[in-house]
C-alpha cells in the first residue's frame, strides 16, 4: 500500500508536476473543442453537398468519406506529420493533430448526417414541395431539423470517441496532458504525473460519456 | 511530378523495405486475431452478468463500462506498459497492447451487449423459462442470438475500430505495420514506406468499412 501512494500518488511529485501537466490538459481540451467544431461542421457541410446529387462532387465526397474512416487515426497522422514535409509542407504537432482527427470526424458525422437526411420520410419532401418550398428551404427548414434528431445521439458518441483520439498527438510530440505526463515521468523516475494526466482524462470524458448514456436513452424514448 | 513519384511512390525503396512492411502486417494480423475475441468474450460476460439484475453487481458493471469508455486507449497503454513496471508488473509490448486493446473495448462491448440483451422482449425469456431453461442456458441459446442481431451494427462497428486501433502498438515500440513504416523510413530518407503502410492499411480495412457502414445506414432507416 505503501509502495502503491509512493509511486502512483506522490504528492510532492504531483505538486511539482501540476502546473506542467494542466497546461497539457489545457492544450487537450482545446484541441477537442477544435476537432468537434470543425469536423461536425464539415461533414454537415460534406453531406449537404451531397443531397445536391451532383455525380463528379458525390466521388470526391464518398472517397474523402471512405479514406478517412477506413485509416486509423495515428497512421494518418504520423502521414501528415512525417510525409508533408517532403511536399515542402511542415505541419505543427498542433495542427497535424486537428487537421487529422477533425477529418476522421468530418468523414464519419458526414457518413451520419446523410444516412439521416435519407432516412426522413419521403412523404417529407414530397409535402414540403407540394407545398411550394424551393430545394434550399425544402432542406433547411424541412429535412434537416429532421435529420439533426435522428444524428445525435450518434453524432454524440462518434464526436467523444474521436477527441478522445488527441492524445495520440503524443506520437509527434504534441505537448498535451499525456505527453507532459509522460516526459515529467521520465524525468522524476515516478509514475504520480502519469496517475495525474489519467484521472484529468477522467474528469474531462466521465461525464462526457454519461451525457451521452443519456442522449441515447432520451432519444430512444421519443421514438 | 517525377519528383512526387520519387519521394512518394519511389519503387526501390519499395522493393527494399518489402520484408519490413510484411513483417509488420503480420503482427498487426495478430495483435487483431488476440484481442479481438479477447474483447468480445469480456463484454459479453459484463453484459451477460449485468442481466441477472443483481443491483450491487449491476452499479459495480456500469462503473466499469464507463471508466474504460472514458480512458483513452492510449493513455491505458501507457499505464500499462510505462506506469505498472514500478509496481514490478511488466508487460512486454505485445501482451501491454492487447490488455489496453481489451479493457477499453470491454467497456464498449459490454455497453453494445447490455443494450442489445434488454432490447429483446420480455416475452421470450418468460417463455424459456416455461419451458424449463436453466437461466444460463436461457440468455446464451434464447437471449443472446436475438441480441447480438439487434446490435450488430455497433458491434462491427465497434470490431472495425478495434481493428485500427491495433497501431497503436507503435508507440510502445511493437513493430507493427505502422512501427515497420516509420523504422523503413529512417532508411529510405523519403515516404513511401508510410503510403505504402496506409496503402496496405486502407486495402485491409476497406471491405470492413463498407460493410459496416451498409450495416449502420441500415439501422437508421426504419424498417
Amino acid at each position: 500500500m505503501d509502495r502503491l501512494i509512493e509511486n502512483f500518488l506522490n504528492f510532492s511529485i504531483l505538486a511539482e508536476a501540476w502546473p506542467t501537466v494542466l497546461q497539457g490538459f489545457g492544450l487537450t481540451v482545446l484541441i477537442s473543442l477544435q476537432v468537434i467544431v470543425l469536423g461536425v461542421g464539415a461533414g454537415l457541410g460534406l453531406a449537404v453537398l451531397r443531397s445536391m446529387k451532383l455525380r463528379v462532387m458525390d466521388w470526391l465526397i464518398v472517397g474523402w468519406v471512405d479514406l478517412f474512416r477506413t485509416l486509423p487515426q495515428l497512421v494518418i497522422i504520423i502521414v501528415l506529420y512525417f510525409g508533408m514535409p517532403y511536399l515542402g509542407l511542415t505541419l505543427s504537432p498542433f495542427v497535424t493533430t486537428v487537421l487529422a482527427l477533425a477529418a476522421v470526424l468530418s468523414a464519419f458525422s458526414c457518413e451520419i448526417f446523410w444516412s439521416a437526411i435519407y432516412a426522413v420520410p419521403r412523404g417529407q419532401s414530397d409535402a414540403a414541395s407540394a407545398l411550394g418550398f424551393g430545394p434550399m428551404r425544402l432542406l433547411f427548414r424541412i429535412i434537416l431539423p429532421q435529420a439533426l434528431r435522428l444524428a445525435t445521439p450518434m453524432l454524440t458518441n462518434r464526436a467523444i470517441s474521436i477527441s478522445k483520439g488527441t492524445a495520440l498527438g503524443t506520437a509527434v510530440s504534441l505537448p498535451e496532458t499525456l505527453g507532459q505526463a509522460q516526459s515529467f515521468m521520465s524525468m522524476v523516475a515516478n509514475p504520480s504525473p502519469l496517475a495525474l494526466a489519467a484521472a484529468l482524462y477522467l474528469t474531462l470524458f466521465i461525464p462526457l460519456v454519461v451525457a451521452s448514456r443519456w442522449i441515447e436513452y432520451a432519444s430512444s424514448k421519443g421514438r | 511530378m517525377n519528383e512526387l513519384l520519387e519521394n512518394f511512390a519511389n519503387l526501390d525503396s519499395l522493393i527494399m523495405i518489402y520484408p519490413l512492411l510484411l513483417q509488420g502486417v503480420q503482427l498487426s494480423v495478430m495483435l487483431a486475431i488476440v484481442a479481438l475475441p479477447l474483447a468480445i468474450l469480456a463484454g459479453l460476460t459484463i453484459a451477460v452478468l449485468y442481466s441477472f439484475e443483481k443491483p450491487l453487481l449491476r452499479g459495480f458493471l456500469l462503473v466499469w463500462i464507463d471508466l474504460f469508455r472514458s480512458f483513452p486507449v492510449v493513455v491505458l497503454l501507457v499505464l500499462i506498459y510505462f506506469g505498472l513496471p514500478f509496481f514490478g508488473l511488466k508487460f512486454n509490448g505485445f501482451t501491454a497492447v492487447v490488455l489496453a486493446l481489451v479493457l477499453n473495448n470491454s467497456g464498449y462491448y459490454g455497453e453494445i451487449f447490455r443494450a442489445g440483451l434488454i432490447s429483446v422482449p420480455n416475452g421470450q425469456r418468460e417463455a424459456a423459462r416455461a419451458l424449463g431453461f436453466k437461466p444460463l442456458r436461457l440468455v446464451l441459446v434464447i437471449v443472446l442470438p436475438q441480441a447480438i442481431r439487434n446490435v450488430l451494427a455497433p458491434l462491427a462497428s465497434n470490431s472495425l475500430e478495434l481493428i485500427k486501433t491495433t497501431s497503436i502498438g507503435s508507440m510502445v515500440a511493437i513493430p507493427e505495420l505502422l512501427r515497420s513504416a516509420r523504422v523503413a523510413q529512417e532508411q529510405t530518407y523519403n515516404p513511401t514506406p508510410l503510403m505504402a503502410a496506409a496503402v496496405i492499411f486502407f486495402c485491409l480495412l476497406w471491405p470492413m468499412a463498407r460493410w459496416v457502414a451498409r450495416l449502420e445506414r441500415r439501422m437508421l432507416v426504419p424498417r
